[in-house]
């Protein structure tokens, strides 16, 4: 027989799960063409692949979401069509999926319940829960409610969710991309365990140093084909990237010499009490930002970095003036356009819906944080010529590929549309810019073709502020990074200072050790 | 082989102005089959309805002055319901508007008030229009209420001010108890165009409210605020516009073009206020703007139709015997497939095979 492995260990047996020529079209996109994959017990299967490779699609097919358009799903060497999740649960297939769906105002136990088929009793269930979290090494308290857990935890919640049922098979999707560097590692002692009792995992991911470290197997998808499956630990970092991009990544170049100048953006002290329930008090925040100068701020999702921005963008106000202070100027109280006429620029997480009006035309976008400061309106009345030019200019300046000249956001992929965004804002010359997590969900081009634009306004002598997630991008542009935990921010660290432990630490609150704190306030 | 929707990547410019039409069409076709359950012929009652009024000239005027009222109303509701204020008592604020207006016909009666009354009346009535509206509006931007309901309440309560003071203070001592105040002066009266004829300054007034509209929405700051504000609040809050602002201003817009539809209406064709002035403007300019595609040249078209249906309903029950709530029930019947139809503007209809049926071949 074949052996289909490349290590070999497999002969002779069945997969536990195999796709034939696996297919989902989506109108005359086939978000998955022809994918066969198989995965065996005691294997962590990486899948691999850049935004819209198609992952999601492929294990939502497998996890019983969506229907295929075409190809065969094969559960321990039987062909199975499955009816729904549950059918897929019941067979022992169990997934995490990146975004939590929890109950804040529930309790942990409660949020399991749900998930269950609610056969046993909710005390036995409770104790089973305790017990499987025990073994596993996932601390959780059963009675506490959703809200007062800190992101890795409410993770805890749909990893024993999904062990309560015993499966066979798990995946995880994305699993790190919210935890710190010391959360992940204790995520993938569990993993190896999982492998060890003979349980199949498929590690859905993009952090290649992760995959290498931990998988067995690797399968590449790009642009919804399967381009390889193969043995991480015997490829490279950048021949694993090869694969998923098909092609080298343009590499980030810093300007030589770049030298701060004024401080353009202060905050000075900003307390600042949530608008929503559950939401993120901001605490004494502080800092610096001079021309020329880019200041990373790290963090795990939900610490607060959404209320900073809508702080610093006016989104919301704040009472004293002085909190923020925009080219000298106390702008802590004015709105978001008289920020932007200070100079001010801004680019939130959320393209579509927050960014950009989805259903309107990349013009009128242009229009939409453009109006303020611009030249594009006249006595009230839109000049549609100077807002074309501005799609123009965007669009040749920063290679955003579109079906037409103006079409809607919305029609625009995320990379496209997060360069012609971050080109609407810096096409306006800004003195200083805050953006939000710039390369989320964005191909590996676009995101190149991103952190160069930052650097080089920084370059430019602009001040640029970056939140990010990915601590790999704040090392490649950020000068000074500091990090944000439960609405406080850390002192900054200098670039060469942070290293992913320090950072670590940081993201998870633990103070550094004084001497090394105050060597870095005084950075 | 089943049948989905399924999402369009951009939204379709063609069905956007296809969807009424296939709503009309869908209409007539229900409404044939009503008609012959009904037990009348069913191209007869649509020849009563849709082609007679078309012929003759009394009719036509007929129907433009029907559809000022439905026109202005239904250009200041899709201002707010392009902005995601939703207004529906404009009812409510074409009788206050009428009320207000009368007050100065009502207490200039019989004096030798010069041309200056006409003009105060509609200035008044747009105010007080205005301040109607501005009370469900208030409302809901300081204390969160449901503007819906609140606008919608309070066509009642003009209902019952106009119906008591048409049968209290303001009643025609002359006018055989009956409830209505006496005819205005003609200072108080909107002027005909057309000597002997129906048609009024009002038409005129209702274009000129067509073409602010337009030039509003298409090409000034404020029109694109009140589009984005609709479309993605987060985004216009991103953008620096304030949502609660906008709901303020279009709301009184609407008031006041709706008080001035009201005064049009008492001063104009009826010529005295009375109960009963309208015959559901308020609401059926709600379906004028959806009909319409909330754009201002798209409601001057869809108020003429509708305008068409209120005199066809009269002429189908003079001529056949056809109850005239059956006009109600069309035009209901009407918002119901305009609002299905334009679920195709974003999704489309395919034919799907699923995966089960392709494996059972092969296998």
């Amino acid at each position: 027989m074949l052996d289909p492995t490349p290590n070999g260990l497999h002969s002779g047996e069945s997969p536990l799960l195999r796709t034939v020529g696996l297919t989902k079209r989506y109108g005359d996109f086939l978000a998955n063409d022809s994918i066969d994959i198989d995965i065996w017990p005691n294997e962590i299967h990486a899948l691999l692949g850049e935004n819209g490779a198609g992952k999601s699609t492929l294990v939502k097919a497998i996890y019983g979401l969506i229907q295929p358009s075409a190809g065969e799903i094969h559960w321990q060497g039987e062909r199975i069509v499955l009816s729904g999740p549950a059918e897929a649960r019941s067979r022992g297939i169990g997934m995490v999926f990146q975004h939590f769906s929890l109950f804040d105002n529930l309790t942990v136990a409660e949020n399991v319940a749900l998930g269950l088929d609610g056969k046993e009793s909710f005390k036995d269930m409770s104790a089973r829960l305790e017990l499987v979290s025990k073994t596993y090494g996932l601390p959780l308290d059963p009675r506490r409610e959703v809200w007062q857990l800190s992101v890795g935890e409410r993770q805890r919640i749909e990893i024993v969710r999904a062990l309560m049922q015993d499966p066979k098979f798990l995946i995880l999707d994305e699993p790190t991309a919210v935890l710190t560097p010391q959360e992940a590692d204790q995520l993938f002692v569990v993993l190896e365990r999982l492998k060890a009792e003979g349980r199949a995992i498929l590690y859905i991911s993009h952090k290649l140093e992760e995959v290498k470290r931990l998988c067995d197997t690797a399968t590449i998808l790009r642009g919804g084909q399967k381009v390889q499956t193969c043995n991480p630990r015997l490829e490279t970092a950048a021949s694993l990237a090869r694969m998923m991009v098909g092609g080298e990544i343009r590499e980030v170049k810093s300007a030589a010499g770049r030298h701060t100048t004024i401080p353009r953006l202060v905050v000075n002290d900003l307390t600042l009490a949530p608008d929503e329930a559950h939401g993120v008090r901001l605490e004494h925040i502080s800092f610096e930002l001079k021309g020329g100068e880019i200041l990373g701020i790290a963090g795990v999702a939900g610490n607060g970095q959404d209320e900073l921005f809508a702080a610093l963008s006016g989104e919301r106000l704040s009472k004293d003036p002085g909190t923020v202070v925009i080219e000298g100027i106390a702008a802590g109280h004015l709105s978001i356009t008289k920020r932007r006429k200070l100079g001010a620029a801004f680019v939130p997480e959320e393209r579509l819906g927050h960014g950009t009006a989805p259903r309107m035309k990349l013009s009128e976008n242009a229009l939409l944080t453009g109006h303020a400061a611009s030249g594009m309106v006249n006595h009230g009345f839109i000049d549609t010529a100077a807002t074309l030019k501005t799609v123009d200019k965007a669009t040749e300046t920063f290679d955003v590929r579109k079906a037409k000249r103006d079409p809607e956001a919305a029609s625009l992929s995320g990379g496209n549309l997060q360069k012609f965004i971050v080109g609407r804002e810096i096409l306006r010359n800004p003195a200083v810019l805050v953006v939000s997590q710039p390369t989320w969900g964005v191909d590996a081009g676009a995101a190149a073709v991103i952190r160069q634009a930052l650097l080089d306004l920084a370059a430019s002598g602009a001040a640029v502020l970056v939140t990010s997630q990915d601590l790999d991008e704040l090392a490649e542009i950020a000068d000074r990074i500091a990090v944000m935990f439960h609405g406080r921010l850390s002192a900054p660290l200098t670039a060469s200072e942070a290293t992913r432990e320090k950072l670590g630490l940081l993201m998870g609150g633990s103070s550094l050790e004084p001497k090394e704190a105050a060597h870095a306030v005084g950075a | 082989m089943q049948l989905v929707l399924e999402k369009r990547t951009e939204r379709s410019n063609t069905i956007a102005l296809v969807s009424p039409l296939i709503a009309i069409g869908l209409t007539i076709a229900t409404m044939t089959i009503l008609f012959a359950i009904l037990g009348k012929n069913p191209l007869l009652a649509l020849h009563a309805y849709f082609i007679a009024p078309l012929t003759d000239g009394y009719s036509l005027q007929e129907i433009a002055v029907k559809a000022t009222p439905l026109v202005m109303i239904a250009i200041g509701l899709a201002l707010c319901y392009l902005a995601n204020a939703w207004n529906i008592g404009a009812e409510g604020q074409f009788l206050f508007g009428a009320v207000a207006g009368s007050w100065i016909a009502v207490k200039t009666q019989g004096t030798d008030a010069g041309a200056w009354v006409l003009p105060a009346m509609l200035v008044l009535a747009a105010a007080a229009g205005a301040l109607y509206a501005l009370i469900p509006a208030i409302c809901k931007v300081k204390f969160g209420a449901s503007e819906i309901l609140i606008s919608l309440m309070l066509v009642y309560v003009a209902d019952l001010l106009l119906d008591y003071l048409v049968r209290g203070p303001w009643r025609d001592p002359n006018g055989f108890n009956f409830p209505t105040t006496a005819e205005f002066d003609s200072v108080a009266t909107v002027p005909l165009l057309i000597e002997g004829g129906r048609l009024h300054l009002g038409s005129i007034i209702a274009l000129l409210a067509v073409a602010a509209a337009a030039i509003l929405l298409g090409r000034t700051i404020k029109g694109f605020e009140i589009r984005v504000v609709g479309a993605a609040p987060r985004a216009a809050r991103f953008g620096g516009f304030n949502a609660n602002q906008l709901i303020i201003l279009t709301f009184a817009v609407s008031g006041a073009l709706a008080g001035l539809a009201g005064i049009i209406e008492v001063a104009g064709p009826v010529g005295h206020l009375q109960p009963g002035i309208s015959p559901g403007y308020g609401f059926t300019a709600i379906i004028v703007a959806f009909l319409g595609r909330l754009n201002p040249i798209g409601i001057l078209i869809a108020g003429l139709f509708l305008a068409l249906t209120f005199i066809g309903g009269e002429q189908a029950q003079i001529a056949m015997k056809i109850p005239l709530d059956v006009t109600k029930v069309f035009q209901g019947m009407l918002l119901f497939f305009v609002l299905a139809c334009d679920s195709l503007i974003l999704y489309r209809f395919k034919l799907v095979f699923p995966n089960r049926q392709v494996a059972r071949g092969a296998g």
